[in-house]
């Protein structure tokens, strides 16, 4: 705290910082950048508005130099300037954190921050720097403490050290709260007033309006690839924001009153795992009750148990029968294809890779989880019942294709998504788990996905939905339990609790034993 | 007692130079995320190399090391060409080249089977190897299984201590990230390949030309599997490496006199048994799956573009 911030160097205020113009890239499939305007002044917090896939991304790597624009101008500090790798944008004074972290597991932090920095190698004294900045900015870090036992919060603050290290005169976030719990996120918004305040310029990337409003000074909606507006967020209202960025209004979901029964459908009971992988979460005595008719929500962060949640709920790892209980049958012993028999499906988070196989046909990825139904006859594949299978299921569920025998890698998140959740309601279920439903799914196809489970779970099927999204869990579900560290707490009805009390226990706050600084730990990348 | 042990303590280091060569080299390249399994075929390109270039020359087993270095890294040239910028298979291209090193080594070696070069004399460090015992196993080697320790601790030095060595670590683990923030990804995997062909190249050409300075078809009898072998059980630490050469080593050497003593056991079952100690050992001591996981480049073997 005893040193000042360090001195203000950049143009007069009425030179804009950053400006760019005309700037377009293309892709062999889409056009990602069509010519954007864009101008940032000093001190300014700018965001960059915009759906799943409108280009933002694209956009900000550009800036940084690690993609290269086809067209188009880049002003720095009233200087036209290329910028030709990521290098020489952290010379010039610009700094990133990326959607996907890019930081490596088994280095420790200050290994991590060394990689980035052009100087010469000194971990000690680099250890001490460290220290001082992540302290001065209210960020704190163990400069020794391997990345892989981080928090995703705490894995943010090490790529925000780094930058800040490099004394930026330009800070891009790219989505950087999509995985922080709304205290990390107030947290996070003080230290980029502060740095704003000292004269650094913001670009903040992010879907989430009512964040735009609170953070940034102006801003600038994209919307497939093209700016469709610039707005000055506190004058807007989150409609009118929504219109600019998607080009109708914010679709909302009709729920019924909850009419379910009392008995449950799925139990789990003292199910505790610890996994093989050292970088996985062991779980801990996890208890929960889903019945007919209601959809039950688990928050939390990615890395605190879901993934091996979800294996021990679909089968992918078995462990004692009494521990996973389906409509009275202890399943907890039989592997996934024999619960799938037995009336419990699956939608898991990775769409490619785990819920469809890429490079094979929507038809013969139906056959891959549907084939007890009537998809296989004494052994043998029936490809036309498969073909009529997926053509119905993108018939009734509104999935934009080319058809049954399109392959899975060609859908965009959404469509397939909805091909996926499609798949397994066709099964006739009595109990469905279903892992980050609308993760990179346009607002469009998320409203559609998150109506079809309220209406699947009305229609007497025992739902649970795993998701990072909070929004989401209190617009969907009836109840809601928080898994954080491997633990989840007890299930509460939704209007008992609200956002702030789960961010609370997605902290690891909801049992006495912890202190009250703590983040879920153990986060996956 | 301490009389016969002196020879084999002293045989056991020269017996572990081709392996700590062969494999210091393939533990750099998988580092960087490059698993390459051509190295029983780079080796014998670097010897037969190495043993046409003594044979030629005057220079005997000093041009013969770096024939076989120039040579192993051409064949790991080739192997990159493929797998790094054409991001084809790795074990396929690397089995390739195995197979395409036996080959190549068997057609050139042809002339030189039964060929014999003088080999390279044991030098002795002055004063060190006066020392009792110590000196006559540590100090009275030849030169070049000096200077595979000298390249142990410069291994060793550069991947614990150098910025060089985070970079390598850092591409085996997230080459995307590592490309994110700027490095060469391609050209670092480039690099650390081509020194691992340097190193199969020189640990064949050692064989060839001081280690049993005599041509015989197929003559790295399949150290370069078991250097590959020492590289993954020794959990990618290159001290563990050593000493995993060392066990090799000395069991070899340990067969040699037993075979001598006339010891009743099939040769074969003798002449198999450093391979199978080697990996024996090693599986024991690697039975701890974290251990591997947190070591495990986490891209090997995964072709990478940018
Ligand atoms: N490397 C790439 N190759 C091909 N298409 C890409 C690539 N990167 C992005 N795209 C495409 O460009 C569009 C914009 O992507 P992106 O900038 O990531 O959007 P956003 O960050 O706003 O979600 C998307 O349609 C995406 O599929
Ligand atoms: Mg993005």
């Amino acid at each position: 705290m005893s040193t000042p911030p360090p001195p203000f160097s950049g143009p007069p205020d009425n030179l804009p910082r950053l400006e760019l113009t005309g700037i377009t890239k293309r892709y062999p499939s889409v056009v990602a950048n069509d010519g954007i305007h864009l101008k940032v002044g000093p001190g300014e917090i700018h965001a960059v508005l915009g759906e799943n896939g409108a280009g933002k991304s694209t956009l900000m790597k550009i800036i940084y130099g690690a993609v290269q624009a086809d067209a188009g101008q880049i002003q720095w500090n009233g200087r036209e300037v290329v910028i030709a790798n990521p290098s020489e944008a952290r010379r010039l004074g610009i700094g990133m954190v990326f959607q996907h972290f890019s930081l490596f597991e088994t280095l420790s932090v200050v290994e991590n921050i060394a990689l980035a920095l052009d100087e010469p190698f000194d971990l000690k004294g680099l250890a001490a720097r460290v220290k001082e900045v992540s302290t001065r900015y209210g960020l704190p870090l163990d400069p020794d403490r391997l990345v892989y036992s981080l928090s995703v919060g705490e894995r943010q603050r090490v790529e925000i050290v780094r930058c800040l290290l490099q004394e930026p005169q330009l800070l891009i976030l790219d989505e950087p709260t999509s995985v922080l719990t709304p205290q990390a996120v107030q947290k996070l918004f003080e230290t980029l007033r502060r740095l704003a305040s000292e004269g650094v310029s913001i670009l903040y990337i992010s879907h989430k309006l009512h964040e735009i409003q609170s953070l940034c000074h102006s801003a600038t909606v994209m919307r497939g690839g093209k700016v469709t507006g610039t707005a000055t967020p506190s004058r807007e209202t989150p409609a009118s924001l929504a219109r600019m960025m998607i080009g109708r209004e914010l679709p909302v979901c009709e729920v019924p009153a909850f009419t379910g029964e009392a008995a449950p459908v799925l139990t789990v009971r003292g199910l505790s795992h610890t996994p093989d992988d050292p970088f996985g979460t062991a779980l801990k005595d996890i208890a929960l009750e889903v019945r007919r008719g209601e959809i039950l929500g688990i928050a939390g962060i990615s890395g605190n148990g879901q993934a091996e949640l979800l294996a021990a709920l679909s089968g992918e790892t078995t462990g004692p029968a009494n521990t996973v209980v389906l409509a009275g049958t202890p399943v907890g012993h039989l592997d996934a294809g024999r619960r799938r028999k037995r009336g419990l499906t699956f939608v898991p988070e990775e769409r490619l890779g785990r819920g469809a196989v890429p490079p094979m046909s929507l038809a013969d990825n139906a056959t891959l989880s549907a084939h007890g139904h009537g998809l296989v006859k004494k052994g043998f594949l029936r490809p036309k019942a498969a073909w009529e299978f997926a053509k119905t299921c993108i018939e009734r569920f509104d999935v934009r294709c080319g058809g049954p025998g399109a392959a899975a890698r060609s859908l965009s998140g959404g469509n397939l998504q909805k091909f996926i959740v499609g798949r397994e309601i066709m099964q006739q279920p009595i109990a469905m788990v279903v892992a980050q439903p609308t993760w990179g799914v346009d607002v469009g196809a998320a409203a559609f996905l998150r109506q079809t489970l309220i209406d699947l779970s009305r229609s007497g099927v025992a739902i649970l939905v795993i998701s990072e999204e909070l929004e989401e869990l209190f617009e969907i579900c009836d109840r809601i339990a928080v898994l954080a560290e491997g633990r989840l707490s007890e299930a509460v009805p939704k209007q008992q609790t609200n956002a702030e009390k789960i961010g609370m226990q997605m902290s690891g706050l909801f049992s006495d034993t912890h202190g009250t600084d703590r983040e879920p730990a153990h986060a996956a990348a | 007692m301490i009389e016969h042990l002196i020879p084999v303590l002293a045989g056991t280091l020269a017996a572990a130079t081709p392996l700590i060569f062969a494999g210091l080299g393939e533990l750099v390249a998988e580092r960087t995320g490059v698993i390459n399994l051509g190295v029983e075929g780079m080796m014998l390109i670097g010897a037969v190399a190495g043993f046409a270039a003594a044979a030629h020359s005057d220079g005997g087993a000093l041009a013969g090391l770096p024939a076989g270095a120039v040579a192993g890294m051409l064949a790991a040239l080739i192997f990159a060409i493929l797998s790094l910028s054409m991001a084809a298979n790795q074990a396929a291209c690397g089995l390739a080249l195995t197979i395409f090193g036996i080959g190549l080594s068997a057609f050139i070696g042809q002339h030189y089977v039964s060929y014999s070069l003088p080999g390279l004399p044991p030098l002795d460090i002055p004063g060190l190897s006066e020392i009792p015992v110590i000196g006559r196993i540590l100090f009275h080697q030849d030169a070049v299984t000096y200077l595979g320790l000298v390249t142990f601790v410069g291994v060793w030095w550069v991947l614990r201590k150098t910025r060089l060595g985070l970079v390598l670590k850092a591409v085996g683990e997230a080459p995307d990230a590592a490309h994110a923030i700027g490095y060469p990804v391609i050209a670092i995997r480039y690099g650390a390949t081509l020194f691992g062909g340097a190193m199969a190249g020189i640990a064949g050409a050692y064989l060839s030309t001081v280690y049993t300075p005599l041509w015989v078809q197929n003559m790295v009898a399949g150290r370069g599997w078991i250097a590959i072998a020492l590289v993954v059980f020794a959990a990618w630490n290159p001290t563990r490496l050593l000493l995993g050469a060392w066990l090799f080593g000395g069991v070899t050497i340990l067969q040699f006199h037993a075979q001598g003593l006339g010891i009743a056991l099939p040769v074969q079952f003798l002449a198999a048994l450093p391979y199978l100690a080697t990996v024996v050992v090693l599986v024991l001591i690697s039975r701890d799956k974290r251990l591997l996981q947190l070591n495990l480049p986490a891209s090997l073997g995964k072709p990478w573009m940018p």
